[in-house]
């Protein structure tokens, strides 16, 4: 019987992006943003942009497949998917979803993408979130908002405060995650926040947002666009760069992760429970074999969790594993974010931490690690359902 | 003029029933001044929130019971950033999340009722105090704790 199975299957042939903006500066509409990721993507592969036969987003993104075939003139589309629910928790998901395609002889040539322009559109969670000027309220969030549980790191912020009181985690562990992505983003001029360094001191006066999170502690709000291509891996062979293969994807959420009025059987967790374990399997690997991280922070605490429940340390152990030394280039134990990710690059909804994860394997990244050949993506910690991708070089097949 | 009777001010969005009316007896609950959580009839199940079948054994139309208002502080945070116009000069105030061991360990959202800046002990016993606001339309009512 074959196995069931993307390693190996499907490579990412091009990675592209436009200008990271902070959010609303933007002067590009979003479907533009969208178009100029696609093809920036394209011309890094080295094909001709009508080549691509399929789309694949997440959250919701609002340029659908069609409209982009048709802008680019496209002589056929076959696959169109997007990724249900979890927000961020969609990006690696959505990969995977573009590579089904081509795994399965629906698509040959996939662009997966997220373009975001909160200028033209209103900014991302806010009407959902928020219910600002909402007279009444329903369903989920009305076990919450009538309490002022309203805003995303409202909403997570309990989880994680939980999950430090069970296991003695200090805030000093939510402290090294922040630093990382600036300490990385100090060596990447696309980053947003380039120039603009964190110490230990700068964070300890930031002002709190919601307890256990400080300012640091907290995603920032971006615009831009950012798009790979995927093509299966025999005439991924024939383009400009390097191939980085799909070794495993995973997507999904654990027993009643998603139940109202936080009431999800594993509340202290970052919902990967059942994930990661899928991810490894498919792949053939453990976390030993790990390079490097590109961990999604929507907030510090998520990536606290979801680390060790992708078996890089004990819950117990992270005071010790999360310090800086540690989770830097070149050669930390285990080099995280290092473009510096939603924190301090860019906050496209954690498809930059796709992006990235690609150049660490071709060996191209501002803060280039060490040890490349397998790189973990983990999208959207905490929200349902979440998404995780291991990619590598052809040296691990 | 500040109302000593509410947690928070007034203007948040006011909790009602979905369109299909799930949460309806849950609402009406508060009102009265009763808490009701759903119980499976059929295999004893404690659910919430509701939903239109038994997450366990999968019967339909779980049963509404009343159960005390006691429980105890499973987590907790501290907002000081304003979200909603309603609250921007209330920062900080303290949402808990409270477990009813009663009720098989359901969980609830209210906020800690006392001062903002107390130390919150995860663990520490609370009883359920019933916030009734008959002035907004339509009216409701929200369920908030005090230490016990
Ligand atoms: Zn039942």
């Amino acid at each position: 019987m074959n196995a069931r199975t993307l390693r190996g299957k499907v490579a990412v042939v091009g990675i592209g992006e436009t200008t990271y903006y902070k959010h609303g500066q933007s002067p590009d509409p979003e479907f533009k943003l969208a178009l100029k990721a696609i093809l920036a993507a394209c011309k890094d592969a080295g094909i001709e942009p009508r080549r691509i036969d399929g789309f694949a987003s997440y959250s919701d993104d609002r340029n659908d497949a069609t409209r982009l075939a048709v802008a680019l003139g496209l002589p056929h589309l076959r696959s169109a998917t997007m990724q249900w629910g979890g927000g961020g928790g969609g990006c690696c998901a959505a990969v995977a979803n573009g590579a089904a395609a081509i795994a399965t002889g629906q698509a040959d040539c996939v662009v997966v993408f997220r373009s975001l322009n909160q200028g033209q559109h209103g900014r991302f969670g806010q009407a959902a979130g928020a219910g600002a000027g909402a007279a009444t309220v329903s369903g989920e969030r009305s076990y919450l908002v009538p309490y002022g549980v309203i805003s995303p790191p409202q909403r997570f912020a309990m989880r994680v405060q939980r999950y430090m009181h069970e296991h003695g985690v200090r805030q000093e562990a939510l402290r090294a995650i922040a630093m990382a992505s600036y300490h990385h983003a100090q060596n990447n001029p696309r980053a947003v926040m380039h120039g603009k360094p964190l110490d230990e001191a700068k964070y300890d006066a930031s002002r709190w947002i919601v307890e256990p999170f400080h300012l640091f502690d907290c995603c920032m709000e971006n615009d831009g666009a950012a798009a790979l291509v995927l093509m299966d891996a025999e005439r991924a062979a024939d383009c400009a760069q390097k191939p980085v293969y799909l070794l495993g994807a995973a997507a999904g959420s654990g027993l009643r992760f998603g139940s109202h009025a936080h009431n999800s059987a594993e509340y202290a967790s970052a919902n990967f429970g059942v994930v990661a374990p899928d991810l490894y399997r498919m792949a053939g690997l453990g976390p030993k074999d790990v390079g490097v991280v590109q961990a999604y922070e929507n907030f510090t605490g998520g990536v606290l969790m979801a680390l060790a429940e992708h078996g890089f340390f004990g819950p117990e152990e992270a005071n010790e594993f999360l310090r800086l030394e540690n989770l830097v280039a070149p050669s930390g134990r285990l080099p995280l974010n290092t473009s510096g990710g939603n924190l301090a690059e860019c906050y496209m909804h954690g498809f930059e931490l796709l992006l990235e994860a690609v150049r660490q394997v071709r060996g191209t990244s501002t803060n280039q690690a060490t040890r490349n050949d397998v790189a973990l993506v983990v999208g959207g910690p905490m929200v349902s359902p979440v998404s995780d991708l291991l990619l590598g070089s052809k040296a691990v097949l | 003029m500040k109302n000593e009777s509410s947690y928070l001010p007034a203007g948040l969005p006011i909790p009602v029933a979905e369109a299909d009316g799930l949460s309806a007896p849950y609402l009406a609950g508060l009102q009265q001044g009763r808490l009701l959580v759903q119980r499976c009839t059929h295999c004893g199940c404690w659910q919430f929130g509701p939903e239109w079948i038994c997450h366990q054994c999968h019967a339909f139309d779980p049963a509404w019971v009343e159960v005390a208002p006691e429980g105890r502080i499973y987590s907790w945070e501290r907002v000081w950033h304003p979200v909603h116009p309603a609250l921007r000069e209330r920062c900080p105030y303290v949402a808990v999340l409270v477990e009813l061991p009663q009720a098989g360990n359901v969980r609830m959202v209210g906020n800690l009722l006392g001062d903002p800046m107390q130390d919150v002990r995860i663990g520490a016993d609370v009883v359920g105090v019933y916030e009734h606001h008959p002035e907004t339309s339509p009216p409701h009512s929200l369920l908030q704790w005090r230490l016990r």
